[in-house]
Parts: C-alpha cells; sequence; structure tokens
C-alpha cells in the first residue's frame, strides 16, 4: 500500500541528509544523494497532502451490503449497528 | 421382646421420610466451600465434592446451568453456591443439586479475566514480535465503536484537529451486552477483508468490568491477533486493562489517547520534511561552495607559460639591478675606505709630521701668548677697578669734594669734635690743595 511507502520514503530522506552531511562522498555520488533526497521529499510532502478528509459510517444497505456514508456525531441514544438495523438500545 | 408394630418402616420408607425432611428443610441454601475431585463427564455436567476442612457433600451442577459460568471451575477453588439438597433414593445419598456458582473473594468476571489472560498468553497471543507497527501516515482510519455518544465525536475532532485530510470509516457497533463482541469481531474481519483501512481503532468509553466484558472475551482476542490491519485498543479509563489491550499492536489508555497516537500532528509532519530538505540544500550548496573554492585556488595557481617566462625576465632584471647596485655600492666604500686610508698613510709623513708639530707648537705659542695677554688683560681691569675705588675712598678725593681736615696745633691731632679745642687756639686746616693756620674765635657744641 501506498502509505507504507511514506515511512519509508522518510527514512531513506533521513539516511540521504545524513550521509551528505557526513562527507567525504565524491562529487557525482552526491549529486545523485541530492537529486534522490529532493525526490523523496517531494513524495513525502505529496503524500501528506494526498488523503482526502471523510468521515463516513458503514450502513447495511437493503441488500444486506456495507456501505459506507456520510457520518455526523451526534448525542442522540439512538444506534445503528450493521447486524441490526432499526434496532436501537439505549447507551 | 415387644416392637411398637407402626415404628417399623421399609428401607423405601425411611428413605422416602429422610428424603422430604432433607429436600424441605435444604430447599435453597447458600453453601461456602473448597471444590475437589470435579470430573465432567461426557455428559457435561460438573460432579464434584464440595468441602470444608472437617465435612464434605457432594454436589453436582447440571449443564444448562454451567453455560452461565463465567469462570472455569477447578480443584481447590473456593465458591459459594447455591441449591438444594436432594437424596438419591437407589444409592442412599444425598447431595447437592447448585443453580448457581460464584468463586469465593474474587469476583466471576475477574476470575474469568485471569483465566483466559492465563490461557491467551501461553498460547502467545500476546507475543511483542507478533506484534505489528502502526503506519506513521494512515490515509484511511478505520474505528470499531458506538456510533452514539462522546467517544466516537471526540476521536473524530481529535483526529482531524491533528490532520486535517485524513479519512475515518466507523463500523458502528454495540459495545456491551449480548453479542457485542461478535459485532466487534465481525468488524475487524471485515476491514480486513476490505483492505480500506490502513489502521484500526477497537474501544469505548468507561464503565464496570462488566461493561467493558465484551473486550475480553476470546473471541476479540483472537480477530484482533489475527489481524492483518494494525490494530490500537482503546478501552474505558486509563487503569482498566482489558484481553484486547493486550492483544492488540498498541494499547491506548483511552479513546481519546488513542486519536492522539494514531496520527501524527500533520505540522510537525509538514516540519520535519521542511528541515529535511533544508539540510538536504544546504549540504548541497556547501559541496558545491568548497569545490568552487578548490577549483579558483587551482586556477589561480595554473599559469600560462608566456606568463611565466615574462615573470622571470622581470626576475631577472630585477636580480641584476639588485647586482649592480650592490657593486657599486662596494666599490664606493671601498674607494672612501681608501681615501681614508690614504689621508692617514699621507699623515703619516715624516716631513709633513715635522711640519704638522711646527703648526702645532706655533698655535701652542699663541694660545699661550693670548692666554697671558688676556689674564694680564684681566688683573688690569681689576687693577683698575680697585684703584678707581682706592680713589673714592681716599681722603684726596674727599678733600677734593670740598671738606677739610682740621688737625689741632702743634699735635697735629685730627679734630672731630669741637669740645677737644678751646678758644684762641690754634688749629690747621688742610684743604684739597694747600692749608690754612686758622685762630679759633667761636666754639659751638653741635
Amino acid at each position: 500500500m501506498p502509505k507504507e511507502k511514506f515511512e519509508e520514503a522518510l527514512k531513506k530522506l533521513e539516511k540521504i541528509v545524513s550521509r551528505l552531511e557526513e562527507g567525504e562522498i565524491p562529487l557525482e555520488e552526491s549529486l545523485k544523494l541530492f537529486e534522490e533526497g529532493i525526490r523523496l521529499s517531494r513524495f513525502c510532502n505529496q503524500k501528506l497532502d494526498e488523503a482526502e478528509k471523510k468521515v463516513e459510517i458503514l450502513m447495511k444497505g437493503k441488500n444486506g451490503i456495507l456501505k459506507p456514508e456520510p457520518f455526523e456525531p451526534s448525542l442522540n441514544s439512538k444506534e445503528i449497528t450493521p447486524s441490526d438495523e432499526g434496532l436501537s438500545e439505549e447507551e | 421382646m415387644q416392637l411398637p408394630l407402626r415404628y417399623i418402616l421399609t428401607v423405601s420408607e425411611l428413605t422416602q421420610q429422610i428424603k422430604e425432611t432433607l429436600e424441605e428443610r435444604f430447599y435453597d441454601v447458600w453453601v461456602e466451600g473448597e471444590i475437589s475431585n470435579l470430573r465432567i463427564p461426557p455428559s457435561g455436567h460438573l460432579y464434584f465434592t464440595l468441602k470444608d476442612d472437617f465435612s464434605q457433600i457432594r454436589a453436582v451442577l447440571f449443564r444448562m446451568r454451567s453455560r452461565g459460568l463465567r469462570f472455569i471451575p477447578e480443584d481447590g477453588l473456593h465458591i459459594i453456591c447455591r441449591g438444594r439438597i436432594s437424596l438419591y433414593e437407589k444409592r442412599g445419598e444425598y447431595q447437592l443439586i447448585l443453580e448457581e456458582m460464584e468463586p469465593k473473594g474474587i469476583g466471576a468476571l475477574q476470575l474469568a479475566f485471569l483465566q483466559l489472560k492465563e490461557k491467551l498468553e501461553k498460547e502467545g497471543l500476546f507475543d511483542p514480535s507478533h506484534k505489528k507497527p502502526i503506519p506513521l501516515l494512515p490515509q484511511t482510519i478505520g474505528i470499531i465503536t458506538s456510533p452514539t455518544g462522546a467517544v466516537i465525536r471526540d476521536m473524530i475532532h481529535i483526529i482531524h484537529r491533528r490532520f486535517e485530510n485524513v479519512g475515518i470509516l466507523l463500523y458502528p457497533v454495540r459495545v456491551q451486552g449480548e453479542g457485542a463482541s461478535r459485532e466487534i469481531a465481525e468488524g475487524i474481519g471485515y476491514f480486513n477483508k476490505m483492505k480500506n483501512v490502513d489502521v484500526i481503532i477497537v474501544g469505548r468509553g468507561g464503565g464496570s468490568l462488566e461493561d467493558l466484558w465484551a473486550f475480553n472475551e476470546e473471541e476479540v482476542a483472537r480477530a484482533i491477533y489475527h489481524s492483518k490491519i494494525p490494530i490500537i485498543s482503546a478501552v474505558g479509563h486509563e487503569t482498566d486493562y482489558t484481553i484486547s489491550d493486550f492483544v492488540a499492536d498498541l494499547r491506548a489508555p483511552t479513546p481519546s489517547a488513542a486519536a492522539e497516537l494514531v496520527v501524527k500532528e500533520k505540522r510537525e509532519l509538514k516540519r520535519n520534511l521542511h528541515y529535511l530538505e533544508d539540510r538536504l540544500q544546504n549540504q548541497i550548496s556547501q559541496i558545491f561552495q568548497d569545490l568552487r573554492t578548490t577549483l579558483s585556488h587551482l586556477r589561480k595557481r595554473l599559469i600560462h607559460p608566456k606568463k611565466r617566462i615574462e615573470d622571470l625576465f622581470l626576475r631577472l632584471d630585477d636580480l641584476t639591478h639588485r647586482i649592480e647596485r650592490s657593486i657599486l655600492h662596494e666599490l664606493r666604500r671601498k674607494r672612501e675606505r681608501t681615501g681614508f686610508l690614504m689621508e692617514r698613510v699621507f699623515l703619516q709623513n715624516p716631513v709633513q709630521k715635522v711640519k704638522m708639530v711646527r703648526i702645532s707648537i706655533s698655535d701652542t705659542e699663541k694660545g699661550l701668548t693670548q692666554r697671558i695677554q688676556s689674564i694680564i688683560e684681566l688683573k688690569r681691569e681689576r687693577l683698575g677697578g680697585l684703584l678707581g675705588k682706592l680713589e673714592s675712598l681716599s681722603p684726596l678725593s674727599v678733600l677734593q669734594r670740598g671738606y677739610s681736615i682740621t688737625r689741632k696745633l702743634p699735635s697735629l691731632q685730627i679734630l672731630r669734635d669741637s669740645r677737644e679745642v678751646q678758644k684762641g687756639e690754634e688749629v690747621e686746616v688742610k684743604l684739597y690743595r694747600g692749608a690754612l693756620t686758622c685762630h679759633v674765635e667761636k666754639i659751638e657744641l653741635t
């Protein structure tokens, strides 16, 4: 899943920065590392903004299949669960 | 022998009477004791002996009753139970037929909790090496909890405050009571099947051990263990520990804490990223800067051959010039020295020497003469001076100024006081030029 790559990318980026700061690298390699580092940084930034703000609750549809629907938390005591629709229970 | 007729009973009759008495008397009793010799035949009924230090009694808990037990009866367990006495005629034995059974000293639930915990721990469900890391950046968070109440509302609020663009998918369940554990387990199964979330939070708000019981059920524990998606268990208050807490990949003390744990603050992540990128840029600039400097230095040192030759020419000229100057300087010095030496040699010549001596003598003579002359001059002056003084002091000069010296005749004693003469005597008055002989006419005494 692409989400896992975020952590990997971040770790790689940290490693690259450390490596460059250590010094003693041939010029070509440092250029390569720099390029890679920038790429990883852009990737991570993108990932941070990628996720979509959605709050949904799973409801059982007429055919019995669960479907996500927009959810607004409220304090009423009516409870809906996928296994028994229409059955309310006290909190 | 006389035997009263009506007191002869059959065994059955006797037994029957005993049975009636006992069963009536002990229709509903609570008894406390220790379980021993526990047997559970295939029928599922529990047979054991309930005892204390001095006595024991047979007991049985039929299967349909034992279903309600939350804990597992064991030998040695102290229990409190409720039941009735029954006499089994065929064997002439009495026993306790139990309706309820509770562990003594500790709640049934608590005991069940401990028993299950031990069992699952032995199986390795709590093994740390099995636990999965929680993803740093979930895109969608699955939450299995009640859809009503403050818990879900607070979690959503906290999550979005920290990271505004992350998806939340709620699988609504009952969190207590009959069937709750099944729903929870199903929720976990659903997310694992659909793979539509990156992390799952399972939990509920605070309550009693009874209320939280669903999260202590084996069903839930196993579902959590087998989940491929990481699970955070967030049940009750900070001090509540449930089986799900132990099995989960991460325990949060409360549902709100879970919301804090599941996402890092987006701001912080962005900032770290920004910082890393800065360091990256700085590093590469630094490297380039260093290389440029080195290059520049090397280039400076790299000189065109033609320039080299010109430089050498300049150098040559300069050196030549300096050599010349120094030679000339040397010559001059030598010349001077020679001249000087020659002078000295010249001076050493005898003729010259005589001349020199002569001149010297002559000079000395002159000098001497001058000296004497000047001494004489000096003396003369002095003399003149003294003479002058003398002259001024001389009586002659006094006389010249008009004074006269009066002397008594014939003694020639100089007169200063008018009383020294008498009237009619004769005195001499010496003037600057000449002298007078005078006759004293009058005397004044002042």
